[in-house]
């Protein structure tokens, strides 16, 4: 099982939407990778007639039928965002100028 | 006055009801004892005083009416700050939501008020639940009731320490690695895993969404029977609610009896890394349950080896993943919004400032574990060994044929604050003997059996039971409880030094 470098970590952390310091990221290196080295041991039983689970309960779409009902006001839905205008959420740019 | 908050729950309700003494009355001694010991312990994040007298006026007002009051009417409960509530802030320990004030009541906070419990306020937690020792809260670490320089468990530690201080009769916790049952064992108190589905998880910020389970904490095994009466029961708000109903926890509790029932000692809990006093009390109580009619067996669960393998992949996978919510877009901080960024930098520059360590951690190794060319070997090879360990429970429960298993809740009494801050492996070492049962999503209570020779701290007996048959563990616990009392001629948390 190989092991995880510093680069990959701030590659990881970049997929994460995480703006790491330098010394986080040394000593998140360290850890992740004595961390992963010890979790790697589930492939051991990587058999493939082992089924994997990933829920406990079997889950099945819950429908309900469309009627109107009360639900939060827009005042509500708005009352803990760190910027709004116009009843809406106000975000920071997400197009570049190009 | 004082002594009403020595009361245990059913007696708060019961004196309320006969009219001895007030809500009121109660729920000021509640508040007066925060007042007075809260800066120690740090249980609570938030304490809703107004809040908390006009739910008591309340309830004084209805039995002044003649209205019928419900089994916990105006018993004070100190309520986990992942759950949220209308009008009161809810920071789940994390920089990342502090001020934020939720403008709706979780499933659970709605079933606590219509049962007119007095909600005193947000507990203390390890931030998102990520921790079993409450030194991951952005708001500083509690102190554990019986040595304030030792951790009180985690997640939930706030909430085990305010049972354990004396500060609420009851209180609610959650559990996706056993941050119900480690706080319980290492503060004396009782808590419960009910099973997977069993509680709402509507309004309970999402941790490890396939794990995490809402429960009661309590001092007494029947109070958290009461309390998991209360709280539990389908939920259309949530998917994954079990649609049936509730097993009767609060008459198994009033029937504690073990007599006949087969009882197995899972083999893999014990040996290395764990306290010579933990196995010592542990070993006590295999002898109790039998002098108390059950029969003991052990039981072999070989895949209980890899739980914590496996949970400390899927635990961080479904975290990446439910994390993501927190962008800075809606709620909670912004950092960095100076008109010149990106929404995606401002995204990376929030969650840099109003994530902690730990968050951090375990969202990198959940990001990794999902990740095309490691996914197979790491996330799919875990939900391989839960099957595993689900066969393990059902060979047990089922050809094995015993009723409840039993072993120690945590390896080790309550540690040092600090002692194992930047040791991330040994921290989950204290997940050991609780994950197995959050992986197959059954039900599981941690209750107290006595103090370790070695430095007097508590020490937690685990009962696990199948999915669905709660109730056992009540019937367990009960029987368990007065025999260890009627031994002790006191409840454990008596011998706890006074604050």
């Amino acid at each position: 099982m190989p092991g995880i470098t510093r680069e990959e970590v701030a590659h990881l952390a970049r997929l994460a939407r995480l703006e790491l310091k330098d010394e986080e990221l040394d000593h998140f290196a360290t850890q992740l990778d004595d961390i992963i080295g010890a979790v790697a041991r589930v492939s051991d039983v990587a058999d493939e007639d082992v089924p994997p689970t990933s829920h406990p309960l079997p889950l099945t779409n819950v429908m309900r039928s469309d009627d109107v009902r009360p639900s939060l006001t827009p005042q509500e839905a708005l009352s803990g965002a760190p910027a709004q205008e116009q009843q809406r959420f106000k975000v920071p740019q997400i197009l570049g100028e190009d | 006055m004082t002594d009403l908050i020595k009361l245990t729950a059913a007696e708060i309700a019961a004196k309320i009801a006969s009219g001895e003494v007030t809500a009121v009355q109660v729920t000021e001694a509640h508040l007066a004892r925060i007042e007075a010991v809260d800066e120690k312990v740090h249980a609570f994040l938030h304490v809703d005083r107004e809040g908390a007298l006009a739910q008591a006026r309340e309830v004084d007002a209805k039995r002044e009416r003649g209205e019928k009051l419900g089994p916990l009417a105006g018993v004070p409960l100190a309520l986990k700050d992942i759950f949220t509530t209308k009008g009161i802030p809810t920071t789940v320990g994390s920089k990342i939501l502090e001020g934020w004030i939720p403008p709706y009541d979780a499933t659970l906070t709605r079933k606590l008020k219509e049962a007119d419990v007095v909600i005193l306020g947000k507990t203390n937690m390890d931030e998102f639940a990520m921790g079993s020792s409450t030194e991951n809260s952005a708001y500083g670490p509690t102190g554990n009731p019986w040595d304030l320089t030792k951790i009180p468990g985690g997640s939930g530690g706030g909430s085990s320490a305010a049972l354990a201080s004396y500060e609420a009769a009851l209180a609610i916790g959650t559990d996706t690695g056993g941050s119900i049952r480690q706080p319980a064992a290492v503060t004396g108190t009782v808590g419960v895993k009910p099973t997977y589905g069993a509680v709402s998880r509507y309004g309970m910020v999402a941790f490890s969404s396939s794990l995490d389970q809402g429960g009661p904490c309590a001092r007494t095994v029947l109070d958290a029977a009461l309390l998991h009466e209360a709280i539990a029961g389908h939920d259309p708000l949530d998917s994954t609610s079990i649609d049936a109903p509730v097993p009767p926890v609060v008459e198994a509790a009033r029937n504690g009896d073990v007599k006949g029932m087969r009882v197995g000692v899972v083999k893999q809990f014990r040996g290395e890394g764990y306290q010579a006093g933990v196995l010592q009390r542990f070993d006590e109580s295999v002898e109790l349950l039998k002098e108390l009619g059950a029969e003991v067996v052990e039981v072999d669960c070989p895949s209980f080896d890899l739980a914590l393998a496996a949970y400390y992949l899927i635990a961080p996978s479904e975290c990446s993943s439910n994390l993501a919510r927190f962008d800075a877009m809606r709620y909670g901080l912004r950092v960095g919004d100076d008109g010149t960024k990106s929404a995606e930098e401002v995204t990376a520059l929030t969650r840099e400032a109003g994530f902690g360590d730990e968050v951090k951690r375990r969202v990198i190794l959940g990001t990794y574990a999902l990740s095309s060319g490691y996914y197979d070997a790491y996330y799919g090879s875990a939900q391989k060994v839960r099957t595993l360990i689900t066969r393990d429970f059902e060979k047990a429960f089922g050809e094995g044929g015993v009723d409840v298993l039993i072993s120690p809740t945590t390896p080790t009494t309550a540690f040092p604050i600090g002692e194992r801050a930047d040791d991330p492996m040994a921290m989950y070492l204290a997940d050991l003997c609780t994950i197995p049962t959050n992986l197959a999503g059954n039900a599981a209570m941690s209750l107290p059996c006595g103090l370790a020779p070695e430095d007097g701290m508590p020490v937690g007996l685990q009962i696990i039971a199948p999915a669905m048959a709660d109730d056992r563990l009540y019937r367990v616990g009960a029987a368990v409880e007065a025999a260890f009392n009627a031994r002790w001629g006191h409840p454990l948390l008596e011998e706890a030094p006074s604050l």
